[in-house]
């Protein structure tokens, strides 16, 4: 099976999550036994690494803050240095629960990118006002791109098989919102099959969430840019293939 | 000396004064050539519209602008966009290349933690 959890390997983007990322860590191993679990420390001033490291997870310390594109990156080559087929992306502050994992995985046989997908009825999440318009609008054009439909391209959590694996070890955008919007686009242009799955998200487990209406304006605008420069950037610069 | 003295003078000054600080620099390591060659452009233009002013109105005589000073500033506009311009692709290049190395500086020092951990039984 294409799809076990021993090739499998769950990279975890933590910045400032001293408060929570220890327990998802231990979640996951609990959750999940025998998968490969990477905590990448996204330059984190306080003690993510080493409370992770503690809870029993392999951990990559960036020597400064590359955004979450950068920390994901980080994941994608160490699994392919290290073998492992697949990368599930699991945030760090709880968001996600690992229990969703192995319904991701049976995705990749047939699929390279499935996106968890947090809809109305699973968990108690929701978005509302400017950022919930946009989440509409970039689904609606994304999901032409992709070719399947998709309702939640912002989501986090997210599996990707050997064949994006590789692509995103090169590939996998640093710019602000460049990890959700943009690298869907570059799966997408680079030919790979996505799906979506339903999962419930749960609140997050420590941090704040940005809600207000100036940073969702803003958040929108950023998307809008985001998504255009995807689109115009030329197809040929995506190499896929097996180079390490 | 009358006033036209005083700013031929000027412009001569201020255009040898660009070329020696940018050669400086260039002399002493703090400027790579290739992100130099725009301000010695710059420099050698300016020269050559200080010391012959009469170039200046042959260009824009030209390039049909009926001001020559419009065209000093035209260029020199052009000149600084394309400093600047090259200056932000510099940076974007520079970014990629830190994103790059700061991402296998974790990885490897992952990997000699590893290693040290799996060799640490027959050290003291």
């Amino acid at each position: 099976m294409s799809s076990s959890l021993a090739e499998t390997l769950i990279v975890m983007p933590a910045f400032r999550e001293e408060g929570a990322v220890g327990d998802v860590v231990r979640e996951v191993l609990e959750k999940l036994p025998g998968v490969g679990i990477l905590v990448v420390d996204d330059g984190s001033p306080d003690a993510t690494t080493e409370v992770a490291r503690a809870a029993g997870a392999r951990v990559a310390t960036l020597p400064f803050n590359l955004g979450v594109g950068g920390a994901m990156r980080t994941g994608f080559r160490y699994a392919l240095q290290n073998g492992y087929r697949n990368v599930v992306q699991v945030d760090a502050d709880g968001q996600h629960d690992p229990a969703g994992v192995p319904a991701l995985l049976a995705q990749l046989d047939e699929y390279d990118v499935v996106m968890g997908a947090r809809f109305a009825g699973e968990g108690d999440y929701s978005v509302r006002g400017p950022r919930a318009w946009a989440v509409k609008v970039l689904s609606s054009i994304l999901s032409k791109t992709a070719k399947t439909k998709l309702t939640d391209t912002t989501s986090g959590f997210k599996a990707s098989g050997p064949r994006a694996v590789a692509l995103f070890a090169e590939h996998y955008p640093a710019e602000y919102l460049g990890d959700t919007i943009e690298a869907l686009v570059i799966a997408a242009k680079a030919g790979m099959r996505i799906t979506q799955v339903p999962v419930a998200m749960r609140p997050r487990a420590a941090g704040v969430p940005s809600q207000n209406f100036v940073k969702s304006a803003a958040y929108l605008g950023r998307a809008g840019i985001a998504l255009v420069f995807a689109y115009i950037r030329p197809k040929a610069s995506y190499r896929t293939g097996d180079q390490t | 000396m009358n006033m036209s003295t005083a700013s031929y003078i000027f412009g001569i000054v201020s255009a040898l004064l660009i070329l020696v600080v940018v050669i400086e620099m260039l002399r002493r390591g703090r400027l790579r050539e290739r992100h130099a060659v725009w301000w010695v452009v710059a420099g050698v233009l300016a020269l050559i519209a200080g010391v012959f002013p009469s170039t200046l109105a042959w260009a824009a005589r030209f390039v049909g602008i009926e001001v020559p000073t419009n065209l000093l500033f035209f260029v020199s506009i052009g000149i600084l966009f394309f400093v600047a311009l090259q200056t932000s692709a510099e940076l974007t290049r520079l970014e990629a290349k830190t994103r790059t190395l700061a991402e296998q500086v974790a990885l490897l020092e992952l990997r000699i933690r590893e290693l040290e951990a799996t060799k640490g039984d027959d050290k003291p």
